[in-house]
């Protein structure tokens, strides 16, 4: 059984995948491929560069660096589920000193585009990263991980409330020079995504990263306990791609202007492909990383050829586009398949 | 520098309760050194199983019919690795190696004792290789609850000076466990060093035993991992640095093999308060 493959009317044949132009834009950072990592899925490139050259992807999003060192939480830290895994690894890293000393020098000297994602305890915490920061070239967007408890709000994690992720994004877009964009990186668990979203906008965040994990939990029937140190965990994979797709559709539609980059279990390029269509402007990909270490270049070219297939020159031009779906059942579609044309000529 | 190839099963076959998979593996086998592992996903591009399952390489062969090939021991206990096992020649899998941090080898000819517990024998046989191409001597103790755990006993036989074989249950060999027969090795062959792969509370007590009589010991660490390739920050456990500060480290890639002293084996599964950067409070999600 095929399907009917469906193109702009405007495209009159398939182009060949190198003829489309993959370069985006998001927040203002132009970007030659959609493509980019996921926080807490590639360190800070140096191991996935070993796999693919990461200077050809959009650009690595390292782990979420803190002020401080920090150990992470005891082991075990995963659990595999259906299509997904759950993590508690408790931001394990080498604080932000390091981090600058080492990971970025060692981006920069690679020539890898960086996006560094920041993570904190307190407002305060995000705010001294941002000043950090601010001191480095190199830096080609900040992404804030909001998902994290509010030690001065009973642990309450920011990005499930409206004013406290707002409080970090000000903190944040405080204390960055105003060339380099800031990115919110807001959590599914909310009632709705949008309120949240409105939020970390009207707070100066430049752009939004959606989804990250979904909370999750699983018990060891044999050992009768939570499987994992943390007893709860994040989860992720494409198990959740249908919810990432639901978040990044919903904000697009309550903000059509917002940069928004998707994630949640891309696994192909028709996966991204997904996200672009709900209306992200890029796309990360993240735990299908530690399945396939050359995932993210390879979604890159599997999304080349899939836009080529359906008549796409540009990549800028499908994003958003399933959302004019309404008005294009007016027109006249132009399917690709022929054995469904001659199927349309019978009738 | 690991290789992501695309490999083919050459054949599957039993050895007692194991199964051991030769696969084509491209120019991996020229980089490998006993103790690499390889990283090997599991169902096809399709899976709903992601992680990656690592096995120790029993064996490489450079040169082949096939080109090159490695040997895996696969213990079929879970949905994963009973997919694997049910592969026949000819069936595609994607593989990563050689990974991690391989055994270290001695520069002069010394003694050494090598130790397995069930399966975790598998890197024993080539490291036994290695080291008496360098005129080491080799003594290897095979231990496992029964006789059918046990791997690669003929194996040991023909490449070791002395095999002892312990068994929980005493199916074959001295009844006990590994630990039982290693003093009396290490005493009548002078061991300089020691080499251990098993379960955790194997080489605890293994390096324990070594460190108790000044004895150098490496062990190489069973700890479930979701990529094999440093990225996920999953197979952590307490090790000691060479600055004397204790650091959560990855045994991916800083590992599988870790100096025996060198591991804080009873703290294993938590983090030691002494840990760089261990928590006044909890907090975060990656």
């Amino acid at each position: 059984m095929t399907r009917a493959v469906v193109r702009p009317a405007e495209a009159l044949r398939p182009q060949t995948h190198d003829e489309v132009d993959m370069s985006t834009s998001l927040a203002g950072l132009d970007l030659p491929s959609p493509i980019l990592t996921a926080s807490g899925c590639a360190a800070a490139g140096k191991e996935l560069d070993q796999f693919f050259d990461i200077t050809e992807i959009g650009a690595v999003v390292t782990k979420s660096i803190m002020p401080e060192p920090r150990s992470g939480r005891a082991t075990p830290r995963m659990a595999e589920t259906p299509s997904g895994m759950l993590n508690s690894i408790g931001l394990q890293g080498p604080g932000i000193a390091s981090f600058l000393e080492r990971d970025l020098a060692w981006l920069r000297q690679r020539g890898a585009r960086a996006v560094v994602s920041i993570a904190g305890d307190t407002v305060d915490d995000y705010a001294r990263l941002a000043k950090t920061l601010r001191m480095h070239e190199g830096i080609s967007a900040i992404e804030v991980n909001i998902s994290c408890p509010n030690v001065e709000d009973r642990g309450k994690v920011f990005a499930c409330d409206a004013g406290s992720s707002s409080a970090v994004i000000q903190a944040v877009r405080r204390n960055t020079d105003s060339r380099v964009p800031i990115l919110a990186k807001l959590s599914p668990d909310v009632t709705d995504i949008t309120t949240i979203a409105l939020a970390c906008v009207r707070a100066g965040a430049d752009g939004l990263s959606v989804i990250n994990t979904l909370l999750g939990m699983v018990i060891d029937t044999d050992r009768l306990r939570p499987a994992l140190a943390g007893v709860t965990g994040g989860l992720s994979g494409p198990a959740i791609r249908p919810v990432a797709v639901r978040c990044v559709w919903q904000i697009r539609q309550a903000l059509p202007d917002v940069p928004i980059l998707g994630m949640g279990g891309v696994r192909t390029g028709l996966d991204a492909l997904q996200f672009l269509l709900a209306g992200a402007n890029a796309v990360s990909v993240g735990t299908m990383v530690f399945n396939d270490p050359s995932a993210p270049l390879r979604v890159h070219r599997e999304l080349q050829t899939a836009l080529a297939e359906r008549g796409f020159t540009r990549l800028v031009d499908v994003i958003s586009y399933a959302h004019g779906y309404l008005d294009r059942d007016q027109q006249t579609l132009d399917p690709i398949d022929e054995d469904i044309d001659a199927v349309a000529e019978e009738q | 520098m690991p290789i992501q190839y695309r490999s083919e099963v050459v054949s599957s076959r039993r050895a007692g309760q194991y199964h051991v998979l030769t696969l084509t593996a491209g120019s991996i086998p020229e980089t490998t050194k006993p103790g690499h592992f390889l990283g090997v996903a599991i169902g096809g591009d399709e899976s709903g199983l992601l992680l990656r399952r690592a096995f120790s390489i029993h064996g490489v062969q450079e040169r082949g019919v096939f080109g090159g090939t490695v040997d895996i021991v696969v213990a079929a206990h879970g949905p994963g690795t009973r997919w694997l096992v049910g592969r026949h020649r000819a069936d595609p899998l994607d593989i990563i190696g050689p990974l991690g941090r391989p055994f270290s080898l001695p520069r002069d000819p010394v003694s050494c004792a090598l130790v397995g517990g069930g399966y975790g024998s598998a890197p024993l046989f080539m490291l036994a290789e290695h080291l008496r191409a360098r005129g080491c001597r080799v003594d290897m103790v095979l231990g496992a609850s029964t006789e059918e755990k046990l791997f690669g006993v003929l194996e040991a036989k023909r490449m070791a000076s002395t095999v002892t074989i312990t068994t929980d249950d005493g199916t074959l060999g001295e009844t006990g466990r590994v630990t039982d027969a290693l003093g009396k090795v290490m005493d009548d062959h002078d061991t300089d060093v020691v080499y251990a792969c098993g379960p955790m509370p194997m080489l605890a007590a293994v390096a324990d035993m070594a460190s108790d009589r000044g004895v150098y010991s490496q062990c190489a660490v069973e700890e479930s991992m979701a990529c094999g390739v440093g990225v996920c920050m999953t197979c952590v456990l307490p090790v000691i640095g060479d600055d004397g500060v204790t650091r959560m480290v990855r045994s991916c890639v800083e590992g599988p093999v870790f100096r025996g002293d060198r591991v804080r084996w009873s703290d294993v599964g938590t983090i030691p308060p002494d840990t760089l950067g261990a928590p006044a409070v909890e907090g975060g999600t990656r």
